[in-house]
């Protein structure tokens, strides 16, 4: 489903992605862990095409987007729906428009039908009446939620999720778990998402890879990743300050 | 010595790379504004900002230059007895220079820094990315309404500059200091032709781009959090202003080999 192959960035001189391999299946939810900085959210935003490799491939639906021009890469992203850290909404927008962005952008639906979307998409990340509201008259949690509902509107084959849980006390964390796993059972999405929260990630993850200077270092299932013996992800998923991992 | 040789070799490279990037940025923003749809509702939004909004400080500002303007040509005029050509004086550079300048100044001031901020705060926040992984393009969505607008208003408030100025400077000439009002008038009708509000126009336009396109590109090539938004603020202002009064210079030139 999506294929990193090779990938290698230099960003401000330095070198974040390494070499970069990776295998996404269809259907799972991959979370990619790491401790901060090392390039994990660089690598998500390769993955949507807002970033272009210095050298490697990132195959998706057979194609390789790092080579594609803007017109195709679009075409491509409406099947992708991205959660930003901080949810990086639109805040001259309202949260109707927010989440309706991408309808009224690239869909002829008219005003009724999308507003009635708009409602369910909320409504599916427990939101109630606040589509009139401004982005900055919303908290942390719901902000993430309707940049959730915004992610999710067109209805995409692939979510992209960048620290979906960091930012938001550990309750509105479990309830962002939460949705992301109902999203999975109900619409059966390939996602993949980069943390450091290891709660989260063995929560939702079908598989865990593990980024580490530049390139995946391990790669596995939950129970897999938890009794690993690799020096460096036992380090990072116990969280001790004592280890290869310097700080 | 040989820093001396790196550091300017380095200072004349990425002025060269600035500027190849805000002339493909230019492109990019003629080529979407040519060929794509126009979303109006940005458009219209960015033009009640720009325009409706402007006018208190532009009406402010061409009335005390016209009038500062009549008032210190008085004195000088006076002296000579040739007072009456007041008129055609504050007619003319308000008309080919005063007008567009002040405009352009001001617009870079209240629009242009309004704009390389908001941009830039987008830029910082994700929000540019967000927009991009929308499947939209920023240039498209974001630049050409801003650039449309500079580009319209820019002239459309100038007039409104020049007419204010022109009526600051009758005030004065006129009323103040006792002027007769028809030597005053004839002599600004016999002098100001279309021609002198033709350039002053033209100018205009070319200031209105400079603002939307230096500011636009500031916002969009933010880096560093709230400092960097204030870097990218503090750089559009200064670097249009700049351009603004070297292209007026170079217009002026232009306008005098025409013959305009």
């Amino acid at each position: 489903m999506i294929s990193i192959r090779g990938l290698k960035k230099f960003l401000g001189g330095k070198l974040v992605l390494e070499e970069v391999n990776l295998e996404v299946k269809q259907g799972e939810t991959m979370v990619v862990i790491g401790p901060s900085g090392c390039g994990k959210s660089v690598l998500l935003k390769h993955m949507m095409g807002l970033l272009k490799p210095d050298a490697g491939q990132i195959i998706i639906y057979g194609k390789d987007i790092t080579r594609m021009k803007e017109r195709e890469l679009n075409e491509m992203r409406k099947k992708f729906g991205m959660l930003f850290q901080e949810a990086a909404l639109f805040d001259s927008l309202s949260v109707e428009d927010n989440v309706s962005f991408g309808l009224r952008e690239h869909t002829n639906l008219n005003g009724q039908e999308i507003k009635k979307i708009v409602q369910e998409k909320l409504r599916m990340v427990g939101l109630g009446d606040i589509a009139g509201l401004k982005p900055s008259e919303l908290s942390g949690g719901m902000r993430k939620r309707v940049g959730l509902a915004r992610a999710i509107a067109m209805d995409p084959e692939i979510i992209f999720y960048d620290e979906p849980t960091t930012g938001v006390d550990p309750i509105m964390g479990d309830v962002i778990n939460n949705l992301i796993l109902e999203l999975q059972d109900r619409l059966n999405i390939t996602s993949v998402a980069v943390t450091h929260d290891m709660n989260s990630a063995y929560k939702i993850a079908d598989r865990i890879a593990m980024l580490y200077e530049g390139k995946i270092v391990e790669t596995g299932d939950v129970e897999s990743i938890k009794t690993t013996r690799n020096p460096i992800v036992k380090q990072f998923i116990q969280g001790v300050a004592e280890g290869p991992i310097s700080v | 010595m040989k820093g001396w040789f790196a550091g300017s070799g380095r200072g004349i490279l990425s002025g060269v790379e600035h500027t190849g990037r805000v002339a493909i940025f230019f492109g990019q923003t003629l080529q979407f504004g040519l060929t794509a749809r126009w979303k109006w509702k940005n458009i219209i939004e960015q033009m009640v900002n720009i325009g409706v909004g402007s006018l208190p400080v532009i009406m402010i500002t061409g009335a005390f230059m016209g009038m500062v303007l009549a008032l210190q040509s008085y004195y000088q005029l006076h002296k000579l007895a040739v007072e009456t050509g007041i008129g055609a004086l504050v007619g003319l550079s308000m008309a080919r220079e005063l007008g567009p300048v002040m405009t352009g100044i001001m617009l870079t001031a209240r629009v242009g820094a309004a704009m390389a901020a908001e941009l830039g705060t987008m830029k910082v926040t994700e929000q540019i990315d967000a927009l991009q992984a929308l499947a939209t393009n920023p240039i498209q969505y974001l630049v050409v309404p801003r650039f449309l607008s500079c580009l319209i208003l820019a002239p459309l408030l100038t007039v409104y500059t020049v007419f204010i100025g022109v009526t600051g400077g009758y005030l004065i000439g006129v009323k103040m200091m006792g002027i007769n009002s028809a030597f005053y008038l004839s002599h600004t009708v016999s002098l100001v032709g279309p021609a002198d509000i033709m350039t002053g126009l033209i100018k205009a336009v070319f200031f209105g781009m400079i603002i939307a396109i230096v500011s636009c590109y500031k916002g969009l090539t933010t880096t560093g959090g709230a400092e960097g938004v204030g870097k990218a603020t503090t750089g559009a202002v200064v670097t249009s202003s700049i351009l603004i009064l070297i292209a007026d210079f170079f217009l002026t030139i232009i306008f005098k080999i025409i013959n305009m």
